[in-house]
């Protein structure tokens, strides 16, 4: 009984190990080989020997890079507050007024978050060019609205309309009008619910390859996404690898301690944004 | 109660004014460009000239072209087999990818289910994949893939699995493999996520019961445990299906330009930009649009979502 039990437990903790040195062991890797430089890369290691910084310094050297990193912050800070604004009014009406139409309007909005990018990818584009935005980062604010907005106020109406109703009834019967409602009664209960979903947003636009591929031509306006997939050598035989992972490295490392700060708050996110049935 | 209902008009009132501005913000954004691309498929558009694009039928999706002599052929994306093997890649791709996400997302949903020592760090580390932008993991497994120094093919020699390197992105037999493994590995954790909120949400006393009466744990996970987590993995089932069969990232930086693993979304972007047949690659990216349209749609009936939000 006892040998079966340990048996059994060192099997468990096996299985632990594994799930775990396979969802971490790439990134680790990533970082060993972003370490290193010259003829040391093509060397297989599993343990790091050499700390030496010189992708990290070759990946700032010419500015682009953090002209880039830049690009992405910006893109993606001001995806997340649009989206906010837009939403949180957009939910309250959705989630606390009742008027006809509105399981339509959300059922909408929820569909617009299942469409493939691809599908308006054509349509967008002529759009982005009679704006004149081709190759601004305007055109990857305006569309990556297409999957934040839709999420960001599903999961702000699932939130709004858990609250209990007596909340705002005495407000409503003084006749406070709706924004200062909002302002003052929702606000300060939806910092959970928006913290998570600006969260999910920021990652969301962040990681994003297809419209930042094709809205922006230039080296100076690429996001880091594109930036690291064009990264090429001058044949297949240079791809200079060591600074590819050292951008990789320094792209993800912020997501990583973000996810790792906020892991509840994405947790409740995401399961909010799909497990409604 | 006329002075309430004056108050409800009002409050209705309201809330379009709130939803006004991001119904226009959707409109513009996805609506108008869905209709476009649409239309689009139907012109002859180039990426030059969309402004003075034609309307042509249904040329793009199918033409009897005549020779005069009274042989032709039939020509357009329904009889172009560059169309239909990008189809059945995405379609391969999806129903691999998704039952192995499902079962190996089961299998961590199950462990971090249980109370053991340092389940937060576990949990924290199952999360990092799905942090990692889906350009960089491809690019990191593209790497560790990599024919001569990969260390892939040097754990695989080591252990005696291999006797020679393997071109995984490279060689035709193994890419559509190399794409699967990493989004497998990159969605696994957000499959594992869905299920052990459902898995959370079964009350102890069940499995209390069971434990009572001596059932085993094979029993009780496929007499109580799947039964009732069942609802939650068939939701999150549907919306990594919906995910995987617009791939695009991960094929176009793991493996470009190969025809193994061309996806739907990645012929379409090739036609829209790169082949400049802007009006074919609307017309693929339409396609694409309907099968999705028609999967969500089949979705929402079958579980019969509710969505009005009425409470009792």
């Amino acid at each position: 009984m006892t040998a079966r039990s340990y048996l059994r437990k060192g099997g468990f903790y096996l299985l632990v190990g594994v799930i775990v040195l396979q969802a971490v062991f790439p990134f680790y890797y990533a970082i060993l080989t972003s370490l290193e430089s010259g003829q040391a890369i093509f060397d297989v290691n599993y343990l790091p020997h050499v700390i030496d910084l010189s992708n990290y310094r070759a990946a700032f050297a010419n500015g682009v890079f953090g002209h880039q990193i830049l690009n992405s912050v910006f893109v993606a800070t001001l995806v997340v507050v649009l989206s906010m604004l837009l939403a949180v009014t957009a939910s309250y009406a959705l989630a606390r007024v009742p008027f006809k139409g509105r399981a339509l309007l959300l059922l909408t909005v929820l569909s617009v978050s299942m469409f493939p990018q691809i599908a308006v990818l054509s349509g967008l584009f002529e759009v982005i060019r009679m704006m004149g935005l081709f190759n601004s980062l305007w055109s990857l604010i305006f569309s990556y609205m297409i999957f934040t907005l839709p999420f960001t106020v599903w999961v702000l109406t699932t939130f709004m309309r858990k609250l209990p109703s007596e909340i705002e009834e005495a407000a409503i019967m003084d006749g406070a009008p709706p924004l200062v409602i909002i302002r003052r009664i929702f606000l300060p209960l939806l910092w959970p619910a928006m913290v998570t979903t600006g969260l999910l947003a920021f990652i969301h636009a962040w990681n994003e390859f297809l419209f930042a591929l094709t809205f922006l031509s230039t080296d100076g306006q690429r996001t880091v996404p594109v930036a690291i997939a064009l990264i090429s050598g001058r044949s297949e035989f240079e791809i200079p690898w060591g600074n590819i992972m050292a951008a990789s490295v320094i792209v993800t490392l912020p997501l990583v301690v973000l996810v790792l700060v906020f892991q509840r708050k994405i947790v409740s996110g995401l399961t909010a944004g799909a497990v409604k049935g | 109660m006329a002075p309430q209902s004056g108050l409800a008009r009002q409050r209705t009132r309201s809330a379009w004014a709130f939803l006004a501005p991001m119904l226009f913000v959707l409109a513009a954004v996805a609506l108008y460009p869905l209709l476009r691309t649409i239309w689009f498929g139907f012109t002859d558009a180039s990426l030059t000239s969309f402004s003075s694009a034609r309307f042509v039928g249904f040329r793009n999706y199918l033409e009897w072209l005549d020779y005069g002599d009274g042989n032709g052929e039939w020509l357009g994306l329904l009889v172009d087999g560059r169309w239909w093997s990008a189809v059945w890649n995405t379609v391969r791709f999806t129903l691999v990818s998704v039952t192995l996400e499902t079962v190996f997302g089961m299998i961590i949903a199950l462990v971090l289910n249980q109370k053991f020592a340092g389940r937060a760090v576990v949990r924290a580390a199952v999360l990092i994949p799905w942090a990692i932008p889906t350009v960089v993991s491809a690019k990191m497994w593209g790497w560790m893939l990599h024919d001569q120094f990969g260390i892939i093919n040097d754990i695989l020699m080591r252990i005696g699995l291999l006797s020679a390197p393997v071109a995984w992105t490279a060689s035709p037999d193994t890419a559509m493999a190399a794409v699967m493994m990493v989004d497998i590995w990159k969605t696994t954790p957000f499959m594992a996520l869905l299920i052990l909120a459902g898995l959370q949400m079964i009350p102890d006393d069940i499995y209390e019961a069971a434990r009572l009466d001596g059932v085993g744990p094979v029993r009780t996970f496929r007499r109580i445990t799947l039964p009732l987590v069942l609802p939650a993995v068939l939701v999150a089932v549907v919306f990594r299906a919906l995910d995987a069969l617009r791939v695009f990232d991960i094929v176009y930086v793991l493996t470009p330009n190969s025809p193994e693993t061309r996806t739907m979304s990645v012929f379409a972007r090739e036609n829209l930009f790169d082949y400049d047949k802007f009006a074919y690659g609307s017309a693929a990216s339409t396609l694409l649009f309907l099968i999705i349209a028609m999967i969500t749609i089949g979705f929402i009936y079958a579980t019969r979502m509710d969505l009005s939000g009425n409470r009792e």
